[in-house]
């Protein structure tokens, strides 16, 4: 380099915040040598919504109607880990129904967010024929929460002490049409992607983390299983009943994009699973606690209206 | 001053001169003005730009993918960058910190432009009236179209795009 | 170990352990926090090296008004432990050491925490506003900030409370 008179520089390149490839809003000041990425300084905030702030002027009750905005693809895990919290702190728990239909559409909920991932990554490597499949999938699902909720996105359906509702007649006919078809979809998918020469060369070997790193950055879920580091809160700390569940925890060793896809890709079939014997243990009961089992004043429980200094 | 026709005027047609306005009509040649005309092509090659924000991007594309299949309008190339946009589709809600990068954005785009605010978030903030958004994203850029909703299901963002059509059409004038 | 003999084992070390709703809560003051973080990530039979949060919540009006908690968790034991440091109301804004040495994902969480309450981290490599914008005045997660009724800092627009939006 030297000999040719040339000098090796970095250069600086802003990417986003506005950008097709990030998918929500991030901004990552990116340092450039040649087409290597030396180093990348992200800039959050861009969605910095207040959810906090407002909740201290509502009830608990209404606290679900904005954690389920919080994380748009997945509502139903939001309102479910902030109603187990309520319900911890007021110690009572959500009657059996209420329980297995709440991991019902969890799982479902998971296979719509993977899908989404899926989708938009196949977008972004060029496979954009998977971001139609992938939306299609989702579409089904989103058809599914709609009859059950009322809603596509931001159901609030899951409440402190249960449900909103019930599920309502012909939903369980619809799910069980669902998991018929899903998965041969997903068997196309992997035929689809796993032996293309593009997808592998993009994915292989390409953002790989250790297992220590991720405990020090504080990574979770599919992509520390995908380092081999086995840690599912459903095994490890079960909630909802789902130590009654059969299920397995998809391990990978690599922990690069393609160990990430694969366990993905294993955890849709896992959570079909799970649906199917959320299923078979419906049984007819109550899917609320009774108002007298939830210990509040009926009219109002902020942090607001019980303050004093 | 009246307008003079002048007979024998050649329009087009292949037949050589002296073919007169009536022939030609009788033909099937369709005569607009060129306002017009210029806002039904401008209606019918929208290319929006991506402004997904939140929840709303997910239904935005979700009606971009197959099962509503914006391509039924010719709009679903979302341009990914605003030089060759003139659609805005403002998804979600605008947080203080995106506002100067949305009206930068937006000041990107070239005339002639326009903006659909999808959402209540984008409309006025929404159930988010706190400090963090920015209440109404027409306090930063004109809007044209308010689709309310939260989020907006997908036939609702395309009968708002229809309707920004109409509005498109209306105009008929070259700005 | 189970959440009894969690709280005993660090009772050992700690003088303030309380057991609540299945959940392990140390409290310690705020010159001792590095040195608790410190024991409870190494110490073999604890190896708490996941830190899931950095949060805090203010109580105007009271001594101490800031109460920082920082939730640790260890995969191989399957527990997980909340440190609590309470922060007077004076000086303005409030000092405590920083995680980031101990914990390279404090380093985020420990920013957030700046940018909402204003709690200051000393020793922190790089603390900034993370999710306001980086010219934004006062701190909004503090209880005496208002929800609404602050101008946008954008074109010198104004966000009326919403009892005045006349909505």
């Amino acid at each position: 380099m030297e000999d040719l008179g040339l000098r090796e520089e970095t250069m600086i390149i802003n990417m986003g915040p506005q950008h097709p490839s990030t998918h929500g809003v991030l901004r990552m000041v990116l340092a450039l040598d040649g087409e290597y990425v030396v180093s990348c300084r992200p800039v959050i905030g861009y969605l910095h919504t207040g959810i906090e702030k407002n909740t201290e002027y509502r009830t608990w009750q209404q606290g679900v109607t904005f954690v389920t905005r919080a994380d748009y693809l997945s509502p139903f895990f939001n309102e479910t880990a902030y109603c187990l919290a309520v319900e911890r702190l007021l110690g009572i728990e959500a009657p059996p129904r209420a329980q297995v239909i709440r991991v019902m559409v969890m799982e479902l909920n998971r296979i719509a967010s993977h899908l989404v991932w899926l989708a938009t990554t196949g977008l972004e490597l060029g496979a954009i024929s998977m971001m139609l499949y992938g939306l299609r999938e989702r579409e089904e699902i989103l058809r599914i929460f709609e009859m059950v909720t009322g809603l596509r996105l931001n159901h609030a359906y899951v409440r402190v002490g249960g449900l909103s509702m019930d599920l309502p007649d012909g939903a369980v006919d619809r799910v069980r049409a669902f998991l018929k078809l899903m998965p041969g979809r997903i068997h196309e998918y992997q035929e689809l992607l796993s032996g293309s020469p593009i997808w592998r060369q993009r994915t292989v070997g390409i953002g790989s983390v250790s297992p220590e790193d991720m405990l020090a950055l504080g990574v979770t879920g599919p992509m520390m299983r995908a380092a081999g580091v086995s840690w599912d809160l459903r095994k490890e700390e079960p909630y909802c009943g789902y130590e009654t569940y059969d299920f397995e925890v998809p391990l990978r060793e690599a922990g690069d994009c393609f160990a990430r896809y694969e366990v993905r890709l294993e955890e849709m079939r896992q959570s079909l699973r799970i649906v199917e014997q959320c299923l078979d243990r419906l049984t007819p009961g109550p899917w609320v606690r009774t108002a007298s089992a939830i210990p509040w004043s009926t009219s109002s429980t902020s942090w607001r209206s019980r303050w004093r200094p | 001053m009246p307008v003079q026709r002048l007979p024998g005027t050649r329009l087009g047609g292949t037949d050589g001169p002296g073919v007169d306005e009536e022939q030609e009509a009788r033909r099937g040649v369709l005569l607009t003005t060129l306002g017009r005309a210029v806002a039904w092509a401008r209606k019918n090659s929208m290319w929006p730009a991506t402004f997904g924000l939140a929840c709303c991007a997910i239904e935005m594309m979700a009606t971009g993918a197959a099962d509503y299949d914006l391509s039924r309008w010719g709009m679903e190339i979302f341009r990914a960058s605003p030089r060759q946009a003139d659609l805005m589709i403002v998804a979600g809600r605008v947080s203080q910190k995106m506002g100067p990068v949305l009206r930068r954005i937006y000041d990107q785009m070239p005339e002639p432009k326009w903006v659909i605010s999808m959402g209540v978030c984008a409309s006025t903030g929404g159930m988010f009236n706190n400090y963090g958004l920015i209440q109404g994203v027409d306090t930063i850029v004109p809007v044209d179209i308010y689709v309310p909703g939260c989020p907006p299901r997908p036939e609702m963002l395309m009968y708002g795009i229809l309707r920004l059509h109409a509005k498109v059409q209306r105009e008929a004038r070259i700005k | 170990m189970d959440t009894p003999a969690l709280a005993q084992r660090l009772a050992q070390r700690f003088p303030e352990v309380l057991e609540a709703r299945g959940e392990v809560t140390i409290t310690v003051e705020a010159d001792e926090l590095a040195q608790a973080l410190l024991h409870l990530r190494d110490e073999p039979d604890l190896s708490f090296r996941f830190l899931s949060d950095v949060t805090c919540t203010d109580w105007p009006g009271l001594d101490p008004r800031y109460w920082l908690a920082y939730h640790l968790l260890s995969t191989e034991h399957r527990q997980r432990v909340r440190v609590k440091v309470g922060l007077p109301p004076e000086p303005d804004p409030p000092r405590v050491a920083s995680a980031v040495p101990l914990f390279p994902t404090a380093n985020w969480l420990e920013r957030e925490v700046f940018d909402f309450y204003g709690v200051v981290f000393e020793g922190h490599p790089d603390l900034r506003r993370i999710e306001m914008p980086e010219d934004w005045v006062g701190h909004p997660l503090r209880k005496d900030h208002p929800l609404a009724g602050v101008n946008t800092q954008y074109k010198g627009a104004f966000i009326p409370p919403p009892d005045r939006r006349g909505l």
